[in-house]
């Protein structure tokens, strides 16, 4: 008993701090997407902005930009994140500096990264000039837009860029606890290479690997500095433009950016109830 | 039998890597560092137009003017690091109990309060702080250093949490009762007991706790309102402005501290989940 008060004590103000501000920040997104905001003197309840936003291309085609770039950039991440995974476990010459270099982006802040692929992407960027170098194109104009663009190429790049290494990092965490002896023994059974990885190592994986991918889809998809500044003005993604909403001068696009805030959030929460099924499964026990 | 399985065993990990795969392991690492070049480039030229492949004309002038008394960069420095200080400095004071509760006990109910604490690293920010904006707005915290520094602790405070519960999952609490049974006093014990015992997570959970506010940019933007100006705010403005040299130059002094902590803790960070996981707030 004298546990649950010591428990309850030293819990409570970290407790209080993240009820108060983190599900009251989202309480507060709730009740002004409904259009309740007593402090700006509106105190109706309705689905109008919800309403609203879903019978308007704009929002649709935003949310469908949104998904499009989380979901093909977590796939990409994915996929090379395991081969590079399997590659690094090895005992090669020079692995630790090869390490080390896999890892410096995982501090690099993501604003970072999306400058530098700006300045490599960008129709007077580095691969442009190089482009112009061998003769492929006469001006900037002529290099494929991949900044700005429809298909968010630059944005998907970011992504990618920063999301290999952290995917990468768990997946070789994962593979060193559980060690090489189920390989060896698939192996010395008869199994090749291939069917090592695929029947074995893979479905030992797939756990991190999903957890991981569910945390770099929710955080791509409320991302907003790396869409603002390499994506295109219509259609924005939805961090942008739910910001875009927010700071309208006309307040009653307000309840219209909560109502947006929210979708980002229930969405986000979907992928923590998996995270934490997936990892409470697996990974913890 | 047991001789084959060592061989085959040797074949995974120690035979070196082939021909393709070196291939494939240099295009993936030069394609993870090839975007901080040109940033770096860009903050010692002085002219770089299309099509040159390198600049015409070196000059520091970028790092002139980021370091000149008369630029937005320092000050902006130092209100990003002393955000950064205060954030980590709080989150520590309050994430500190809370770990120690989650690391050391069974309780009902704690697999709810994990996941409580995890939440905000997966929810993105921005979904939370336009809902707390006209709160702040209210209290006169919007606009201001403190405001902005209370909105950084949602993304720090549950990184310090889960971090120090992982420290304190394995910390004896045994000679903490000893020091007491000795005479020492609550703070004593604390102090040159359990103090001594936490510190290299604690360091490293800060370190780290440092860097998530350090990166922080649409908090920053929501709550500051543009008149709290972090590094990573000007470094969004000059890049759309197209100032591409101290772009440049403002990116060399953003990313030092995250290389000089992975300078410092990569043993640490290697095999490591939860260090691992919380960079994805980075």
């Amino acid at each position: 008993m004298a546990d649950r008060w010591k428990v309850l004590i030293l819990l409570s103000p970290a407790l209080l701090l993240i009820v108060g501000l983190f599900l009251g920040g989202l309480f507060l997104g709730l009740i002004g997407s409904l259009g309740y905001m007593p402090l700006l003197g509106r105190e109706e309840i309705s689905l109008d902005a919800y309403r609203k936003i879903l019978a308007s291309d704009r929002f649709y085609h935003s949310f469908l930009m949104t998904f499009y770039i989380s979901f093909t950039s977590t796939i990409i991440a994915s996929i090379l994140a395991v081969g590079a995974a399997l590659i690094l476990r090895r005992h090669f010459f020079g692995r630790s500096v090869i390490n080390f270099l896999f890892q410096i982006n995982l501090t690099v802040p993501h604003l970072v990264g999306a400058v530098g692929i700006l300045y490599l992407f960008s129709q007077s960027g580095f691969f442009s000039r190089l482009a112009y170098e061998f003769e492929l194109i006469a001006r900037p104009s002529d290099f494929p837009a991949m900044i700005y663009d429809p298909l968010a190429i630059g944005i998907i790049l970011q992504y990618v860029w920063k999301e290999v290494p952290f995917i990468g990092m768990i997946l070789l965490a994962n593979m060193q606890t559980f060690g090489q002896d189920y390989e060896a023994a698939a192996r010395s059974l008869g199994a090749n290479r291939w069917q090592g990885f695929r029947y074995v190592l893979l479905p030992l994986l797939t756990p991190g690997l999903l957890a991981a991918a569910l945390i770099v889809f929710a955080f791509t998809f409320g991302a907003y500095e790396i869409p603002a500044l390499l994506g295109q003005n219509y259609p924005a993604s939805l961090p942008v433009l739910a910001y875009q909403s927010f700071t309208d001068v006309d307040l009653n696009a307000r309840p219209e950016a909560l109502a947006m805030g929210m979708i980002i959030a229930v969405l986000s929460a979907v992928m923590i109830l998996g995270y934490a099924r997936l990892t409470r499964r697996y990974v913890r026990s | 039998m047991s001789n084959g399985t060592v061989t085959r065993q040797e074949d995974i990990s120690h035979d070196g890597l082939s021909g393709p795969a070196w291939f494939a392991l240099i295009l993936l690492i030069s394609w993870l560092v090839l975007p901080l070049i040109p940033l770096g480039i860009w903050s010692i030229s002085r002219s770089w137009f299309f099509p040159d492949i390198t600049p015409s004309a070196y000059s520091l002038r970028a790092w002139t003017y980021v370091f000149s008394t008369t630029s937005e960069v320092l000050p902006a420095l130092g209100m990003t690091t002393f955000i950064a200080l205060c954030a980590t400095l709080l989150s520590a004071i309050i994430g500190l109990p809370a770990g120690r509760a989650l690391g050391l006990y069974q309780f009902r109910g704690k697999a709810v309060i994990e996941l409580l604490i995890l939440a905000p690293t997966i929810v993105p920010g921005i979904a939370v702080a336009l809902g707390l904006h006209v709160v702040f707005l209210n209290l006169g915290l919007a606009g201001s250093f403190s405001g902005v520094l209370i909105i950084h602790l949602i993304p720090t405070l549950p990184y310090m949490v889960l971090v120090m519960a992982g420290v304190f999952a394995n910390y004896n609490p045994e000679i903490e009762a000893q020091a007491r049974s000795l005479g020492a006093g609550p703070i004593q014990t604390f102090y040159y007991v359990t103090l001594p015992a936490i510190l290299p997570g604690l360091l490293i959970g800060s370190l780290f706790t440092f860097l998530v506010s350090w990166s922080q940019y649409i908090l920053t933007l929501l709550i500051g309102g543009g008149r709290v100006v972090t590094l990573p705010l000007l470094l969004f403005n000059f890049a759309s402005a197209g100032r591409n040299d101290i772009t440049g130059a403002i990116s060399m002094i953003y990313i030092l501290p995250g290389v000089v902590l992975l300078l410092l803790g990569a043993r640490h960070l290697t095999g490591r989940n939860s260090a691992t996981e919380s960079l994805r707030q980075i």
